[in-house]
Order: C-alpha cells, then structure tokens, then sequence
C-alpha cells in the first residue's frame, strides 16, 4: 500500500476512484475504460504539477517518505554479488550502516549507506538508519580496504541523522564521524556519494566528502532537521515548514550553494512511485560519474576533493 | 497598615540587605555561587577558587594565558562570504551577526594568534563562545584553514582550543561543509609533520567535536567540560531516561578513553609545553652540544604541582634556546 502525503490527497482521492471504476469494468461497460483513462490523465497532469512545485517542506515530506526506496532497494537492484561485510573489529556491528562489496556495471566495488528499513521490524533492525560510532567505523575500515585494492566507492546516504544515545556518546560518536570524513577525504580511490532521501547532519557527511555528490530531485540536505531548528530558533516545533524553507535544503538548494554537483531526476509523482525507475536513473548517474572518476590517479583524485571541499562557502549565492 | 511595617520594617531591611556590589569587582560562581574578588579570579585564570569550577575564558583571555609574558600576534582572518543564505528566522541573521561582533568584538568566533611557548614557535586558534555559542559557519572554517596554512609556513605546531555549541545553523549546509573543511585543514598540518593539539573546553559539542575537534594527535580536556556530539536534551528526548551523572563531561571522556588527559587550567600550559617539547625535540640535547650535560634537566611539569602560567619555571629549558633540529 502507498502511503498518501497530506499534499497528494487529491491524488489520492482520483487515484482510489479510479481503482473503484476499475472493479466494475467487469461489466464490459465501455465508458468506465474511457472514464478511467481520462481520470488517469488527470492523475498524471495532478502529480507532475504538484511535484515540479513542491515546498520545501513538502520535500521534507517527500524525502522521508516510508515507500521511497533505500539502500537495500537500490543495491538488490543495482549491484551483483553483493557481498555486505559486517562490524567495526572493535565493538559490534551495526545495522544502521551497511557496506559490502559488488559489482557494479562489470566493476568490482564497495557500497556503504544507511538502511532506514522498510516496515516496524526491519526499522527496528536498522535502527531507522540512525548510525553509532560502530557503524562509522566499520565504514572506515571498509573504505581503507577498497583503498587497498582499488575500489571505487559508493556511498548512499538516508539518514535523519547519527544516533544520539548513551552508549554512542561513550563510545565516541564525534571521533567516528570525524574519523569517517577524514577517511573519505584521505582515500585514494573514486568516491561518489547519491543522497537518495535525507541527508541529516554530521551522520551523513561522515560518508559524503565526496568526489561528486548527486542529489536526488526530492531529496534533502541540511545541518539541522527544520524541526530541530524551529525549536532553537523560533522556540516553536511547528515552525518546520518555515525553517525548511529558511535552511535551503534541497537538492535545488544545494546544486545553487555548490555542495550537490547533479540533481537526478525522480520519476513523476517521486521515486516512491516507481522504484524501478528511479534506481535505474541512480544506476546510470553513479556509473557516469565514475566512469569520468575512473581514469584519474589517486593523488590528483585526492587533491581535487580536497580542493573542492576547501572551496565550500566560498561562493555566495548569485 | 502600621507605623511598624511601613516604616521600620523597610528601613531594617535596607539595613541588613545585602549591599549592591559593583559588578566589576565581584563575581559569582556559577558551580557554587560563593562570591570571588576579581583580582582572585585573575589571578587563578578564572578557575573558582573555592569549588575548581572553570570558567569560560574568552579568546583574548586564553592566548594571554598559553604564550610567553602572554605575548602574541593576532593574524587578520580572510574574508568570508556574510550570510550567504539570506538567513531569517525571527531575527535577521546579519543582525545576529552585527550584534555578536559588538558584543565580543571579534569579527567571528574564532582568533588565530602567533607567538612563542616556552621559546617554541606555536600557533593557536582559539574559539569565542559568546560569539554566536562558537558556532562554526564558513568564517569560522576560514580561520582553522588560515592557522593550518600558518602553522605550516612557520613550520610551527598547531593548538587549537574550541569552546562550540557546533555547526552554525544560520548558514545552513555550507555550515555542515565546514566540518570536511576543517578535517582538510588539520591534515595538512599533520602531512608537514607538525603536531595538533586540541584543548577541549566546555563546552565543544556537535559539528565542531565531530571533525577538527576529536582529530588531534593529542586530546587534552579542560576539567569539567561539557564535551559530546548530540546535546544532552536531545540523548534525553531520543532515550526517555535521565542521563548519568557526571555524562558527557571531560571526566566522562577520559574514563571512556576519549581524551588523553584531562588537566586542571593551571597545568595546561606547562603540558602543551612539555609535550610540544617532546613532540618537537626528538633527540637527546647532547647532540647539538659537543659535551654532554649531566645537569641536562627535562622540566618536569606534573599536574601536582601547582606550576603557575608563567614561563619562570622553565626558563632554564636547555631546549628553549636549542635550533631547530
């Protein structure tokens, strides 16, 4: 069942006449096809209209839609002979994060990104995506072992943020953060970061000192939920909407800022409607970025991340 | 009412209240509200005499404290785009901007300063927290790459002493690249070979302790500084418990094998010092001498003793006037 946003009801509400029409075209009754098919139209005409106009708010919305698909959507559909690799070698393994290597297009790689899960069980399993210190470094240690045989890697970012907990705290969630994008920024190898939902925070740059940063047309990136914000700044939780706009984090946002370098286009109505496209559209913008990745020795690899990450903020808006 | 409480009643009142201290002379703990004469707390480095509470020092406060007869350089930062996102909530975010920098009089919260300590060519940042909690937006992230870029000129060690709430939320996303941004500015300290020093002090939290801050090749950590990732109330919110005592706090962090050292005020010049020293001196000073010293004395600098700021006890420091090797 696709999960309706408050903003789609009207979609939603063609959407079941349809699906009601559609039980009765058993009486061979040909107006109800034509009926339908008009209905459909209107549909598609609601969503592509809704869609190319929504408020930053709404891709808040959109971003950390239940339906969309994650991590484990995108590599089941993308990679062969994904083979995930577990724990930190320190302290635990954390589902949160996961990371294996694959193959990708005809090359060997290693993905790494959080997993929010899909239903109350594999939520609970991932930890809603909300990574520990065990899962960044897990991450690193996985990133030094493509290094060493010359990986690219792809890291697919979907997270409200790293975990804040007890626990997290003692076992120095800052250092792992800090040591992952030291790690991102050291690593002589390609490095290609897709923000395929929310890009929350210190938990999602720790994976995201890339060589390129894609964006999906939905998707945010922010230092601070608009929620966390509005209960700083306006001291008032129900502000979202106000501080998402006042935050700039979407991925339009971020390709004017120069944090995303592309933008890759969700099917019409967002990718929750149509997993399969939408990875497919992610497949061919990682290996179009790699592929121009691909040649470049590491050094100079390592250098002009750095460079462009030097430049961050440098350039103000026009 | 009467003649009793109308009259003698006030009158008695003012007679035993408390008198009006002019603000300048007395300060109050905020540990343990005893009262402590300024000049006091000068003089212990605005450390409460009477509970050890450390006070948040400013910048200028604190570059005074760590280098030489407190001499230094400031270095003018490099301009930074101002509220590059047009920032509003219900305030302007140039108004905020305006007003921290009347406040404090720093153009942003951090200084980037030059000097010597103990003889030894040294560079530190070192954060303002009433700038904005410390909160690091691109500016801030200009300055930790202008104190790299000096340190490596200079061929100098680089300390940097953070005092942040984190990332600066008014600069949105290109506050969260600040963090990679800073990482980048530490390696290149760390590719010429010069050590990094972080002195965590209360409070570091969020962005800031989440790069540059955990990343030095020592963590030392002011006593009693509040130091983490995710603030207390959010761990709260998320665990629905009350936190442990004591959580979060530079105690905490040794215990838990995030820090190096935890050092009273007092003893953190000495330490960088000594372990500068270290770090900087590698071989015996018999080397560049042509007779070894048998009086050759490394300064002990031990955290039991109450060695003061002042350089006075290290001025014999054989390596103070030692080439570089």
């Amino acid at each position: 069942m696709l999960t309706f946003l408050e903003f789609e009801k009207p979609i939603a509400e063609l959407e079941s006449k349809i699906e009601e029409l559609r039980h009765l075209t058993d009486n061979g009754d040909i107006n109800i096809a034509e009926e339908v098919g008009k209905l459909q139209a209107k549909v598609d005409r609601l969503l592509r209209q809704t869609y190319a106009k929504l408020l930053p708010a709404q891709k808040v919305q959109v971003a950390r839609h239940p339906n969309r698909p994650h991590f484990t959507d995108y590599v089941g559909a993308l990679i062969e002979d994904f083979s995930p690799l577990a724990g930190d070698r320190a302290y635990a393994e954390d589902r949160a994060i996961i990371g294996g290597i694959g193959r990708f297009r005809g090359y060997s790689v290693l993905v790494v990104g959080q997993e929010k899960g899909h239903d109350t069980e594999t939520r609970i399993l991932h930890n809603f995506g909300a990574a520990k210190p065990e899962g960044y470094r897990k991450v690193q240690r996985l990133m030094q072992l493509a290094e060493r045989f010359q990986l690219p890697v792809i890291c697919l970012v979907d997270t409200a943020g790293a975990y804040p907990g007890v626990g997290a705290e003692q076992r120095g969630q800052a250092e792992a953060i800090a040591r992952c994008i030291e790690t991102c920024l050291r690593i002589k190898v390609p490095l290609v970061a897709a923000i395929i939902g929310e890009g929350g925070s210190g938990g999602a740059i720790a994976i995201a000192a890339a060589d390129r940063v894609l964006m999906l047309e939905h998707s945010i990136y922010s230092v601070i939920s608009p929620e966390g914000c509005a209960s700083i700044l306006w001291r008032d939780r129900t502000q979202a909407s106000e501080a998402a706009i006042a935050l700039r984090l979407t991925a339009q946002d971020l390709k004017e800022l120069g944090v995303a370098d592309q933008i890759v286009s969700e099917p019409i109505g967002g990718a929750h409607r149509d997993h399969a496209a939408s990875i497919a559209v992610v497949g061919d913008a990682l290996e179009t970025a790699l592929s121009e990745l691909r040649g470049q020795d590491g050094t100079t690899l390592r250098l002009r991340r750095r460079e462009k990450f030097i430049e961050m903020g440098m350039h103000t808006l026009s | 009412m009467n003649w009793l409480s109308n009259y003698v009643r006030p009158k008695i009142r003012a007679l035993v209240a408390p008198r009006e201290v002019p603000e300048n002379l007395w300060h109050k703990c905020p540990s343990c509200d005893q009262m402590i004469f300024h000049r006091d707390l000068e003089e212990n480095l605005h450390v409460c005499q009477h509970c050890g509470f450390h006070m948040r020092l400013d910048p200028l406060k604190r570059l005074a404290m760590l280098f030489d007869d407190g001499k230094y350089e400031t270095i003018e930062l490099p301009k930074a785009p101002i509220d590059p996102l047009k920032f509003r909530d219900q305030k302007r975010y140039v108004d905020r901007l305006k007003e921290a920098q009347a406040k404090s009089g720093n153009a942003d919260a951090i200084m980037v300063a030059f000097g010597r300590m103990n003889g030894m060519e040294v560079v530190i940042a070192a954060f303002d927290f009433r700038f904005m909690g410390g909160s690091m937006g691109v500016a801030v992230g200009e300055g930790m790459l202008a104190a790299a870029k000096l340190a490596v000129l200079q061929d100098a060690p680089l300390v940097v002493v953070p005092a942040s709430g984190g990332a600066r939320m008014q600069e949105g996303i290109l506050s969260l690249m600040q963090m990679p941004r800073t990482v980048i500015a530490v390696e290149q300290v760390k590719e010429a070979g010069l050590p990094y020093i972080v002195v965590l002090t209360d409070p570091t939290t969020g962005g800031v302790t989440a790069s540059f801050a955990m990343l030095g090749d020592i963590q030392i950590a002011e006593k009693g500084a509040q130091i983490g990732f995710a603030g207390a109330r959010v761990i709260e919110d998320t665990i629905r418990e009350t936190l442990p005592e004591g959580f979060q706090r530079s105690e905490y962090l040794l215990e838990h094998g995030m820090v190096d050292m935890v050092v009273h005020r007092k003893d953190l010049r000495p330490a960088l010092v000594r372990l500068l020293g270290l770090l900087r001196y590698r071989t015996p000073a018999a080397e560049v001498v042509s007779l070894p010293n048998p009086d050759h004395e490394i300064p002990k600098l031990g955290f039991e003793t109450a060695a003061g700021p002042t350089p006075t006890s290290t001025a014999g420091d054989p390596h103070s006037s030692r080439p570089e090797p």
